[in-house]
């Protein structure tokens, strides 16, 4: 296991998202309401890049004429067929069985812990004001 | 990384093992001007003052109506540059000629030019899109192909665009839309068919175009869901038509290829009405053989956007049950609903019918395609 550092968490601010590739992976990062979330970029569907796609909250009815609106942000919508997946697990909203993105753990951390290693990020200079997002893998 | 780099990235990744004839590609206009270059200054002044009244309420793609997505186009569909997706050739290429190997991609242009119930604008808007499609995609680029697009109202106009444009090796096929304001085998159309089998052209009946009518039996649906839905029940009712009608006795080598309407109700169409004409069949003199004869003979299917079921021992019956010769893959790139050629139809098939599915038939049923 080694800890990576993915982006500075200026470059991905509330209610954006990006596109981050770590040892060969490509992981697709958001950041929702202040919280972070990290999974598999390319979609068990059909492959479609879900860091280009929109997110959405969770829209349910328990009866006609009544509607709840809940989590808003939580799920990713593919950008081609706009399969939905649960940022928190991972799972499709429809067949949570059998489709799954690979949800991946991030943390925070300051530049000054970093500076003080062991982490991997050949690509970042790192400073010690600032803040970043790190994965582990 | 920029966005062109994140695409030439997913290029790098694509399978270049087969070729690839695409039938549903949607180029689409910069702005909603793009067509006044092409039309003359009456009609512009026309369009300026009037507009286009259309037939159905889906006119406009954009602001009233944006479907599902903006644009209906897959989100990562967007050129740099802003402008539609669809609109800009290079990116195109990029993204997808290039990515996926095409090695003909048939231009299905769906820019509102058919849907004018004034029928001479109509007309003069089709010629506009004809002469757009070829200065700003198909002299460009020798993979795509351009289709005659026509207004099937009045068959005369349309009879004079297929005759302006046949032996130009830029178009691939007539293009109509699975939807007209009577049925599409009914007399007062067979000039077109007449025209197109006699320039030995096909007709791909794309899902949607102009009808005045709600997509539904019932009336209008309250959800998009719906909506695309019952759009498929268009093409199961033009082709039955046509069957009916005895387009295809009177026009034996018409080749029609329905395009973005499904496939699973194929079999059953001709179960159905081979059951109804045979009880029936002297109602319908013209139709001299099993309905399902002239469905094996005469129509073609696009996969696009292909069912999904859970078995997909069960996709595989259907081709079998239709016939392999008569699949052919589309994309329908770069609408929201696109299939991607290494992902989509996912089933048992030899490298026999692969190449028949995603080259061969299309190679041998279009138009100027070598």
């Amino acid at each position: 296991m080694a800890r990576h550092i993915v982006a500075a968490l200026a470059e991905i601010p509330s209610g954006s998202q990006k596109l981050v590739h770590v040892e060969g992976r490509s992981i697709a990062v958001f950041n929702v309401n202040g919280e972070l979330f990290g999974i598999s970029d390319t979609c068990p569907h059909q492959g479609g890049s879900l860091a280009a796609g929109a997110t959405v909250g969770l829209t349910t009815s328990t009866e006609p004429g009544k509607f709840c609106h809940s989590r808003p942000g939580e799920f990713i919508r593919c950008p081609w067929h706009s399969w939905e997946f649960d940022l928190r697990t991972g799972k499709s909203w429809c067949d949570p069985r059998k489709f799954r993105a690979r949800p991946y753990d991030l943390s925070v951390e300051s530049g000054e812990t970093l500076v003080a290693g062991p982490y991997v990020a050949e690509t970042f200079g790192v400073s010690v004001e600032d803040q970043y997002i790190v994965v582990e893998l | 990384m920029s966005a062109v780099d994140q695409v030439l990235e997913r290029q790098v990744q694509g399978d270049t093992r087969f070729q690839l004839v695409d039938c549903d590609i949607h180029p689409s206009l910069k702005h909603k001007k793009a067509l006044h270059p092409y039309l003359e200054k009456h009609w512009r002044d026309h369009l300026d003052a009037y507009g286009s009244l259309a037939h159905c309420v889906y006119a406009g793609r954009g602001g009233p109506y944006p479907r599902f997505t903006p644009e209906t186009a897959r989100r990562d569909a967007w050129p740099p540059n802003g402008n539609p997706p669809g609109s800009d050739l290079e990116f195109m290429q990029v993204q997808h000629l290039d990515a996926h190997n095409v090695k003909f991609g048939i231009l299905q242009p769906i820019v509102g030019a058919n849907n004018a119930r004034n029928t001479d604008l109509s007309a003069a808007l089709c010629t506009a899109t004809n002469d757009w499609q070829v200065d700003e995609f198909t002299s460009k680029d020798k993979r795509l192909k351009a289709s005659i697009h026509i207004g099937a109202e009045d068959a005369e106009l349309a009879v004079e665009e297929i005759e302006r444009r046949a032996g130009d090796r830029n178009f691939a096929q007539i293009q109509l839309g699975s939807r007209s304001v009577e049925p599409i085998g009914r007399k007062r159309y067979w000039p077109i068919f007449e025209a197109a089998e006699r320039n030995d052209m096909p007709i791909g009946f794309h899902v949607g175009g102009p009808s005045p009518y709600a997509p539904s039996p019932s009336g209008w649906p309250d959800y998009y869901i719906e909506d695309h839905h019952v759009l498929t029940h268009s093409a199961h009712a033009q082709v039955a038509s046509m069957i009916l009608e005895g387009v295809f006795e009177l026009f034996p080598k018409l080749r029609i290829v329905m395009i973005e309407a499904g496939f699973a109700w194929v079999p059953s169409l001709g179960w159905r009405l081979d059951n109804h004409w045979r009880k029936m069949r002297s109602e319908t003199p013209r139709c001299k053989r099993p309905p399902s004869e002239y469905l094996r003979q005469n129509v073609w299917f696009t996969t696009q956007p292909a069912e999904e079921p859970e078995r997909r021992e069960e996709l595989r019956l259907l081709f079998d049950l239709i016939g392999f010769d008569r699949m052919m893959f589309a994309t329908d790139y770069p609408h929201w609903d696109f299939d991607d050629p290494q992902r989509a139809i996912v089933m048992p098939m030899t490298p026999a019918e692969r190449q028949m599915l995603f080259h061969d038939n299309a190679m041998n049923f279009y138009a100027n395609l070598d």
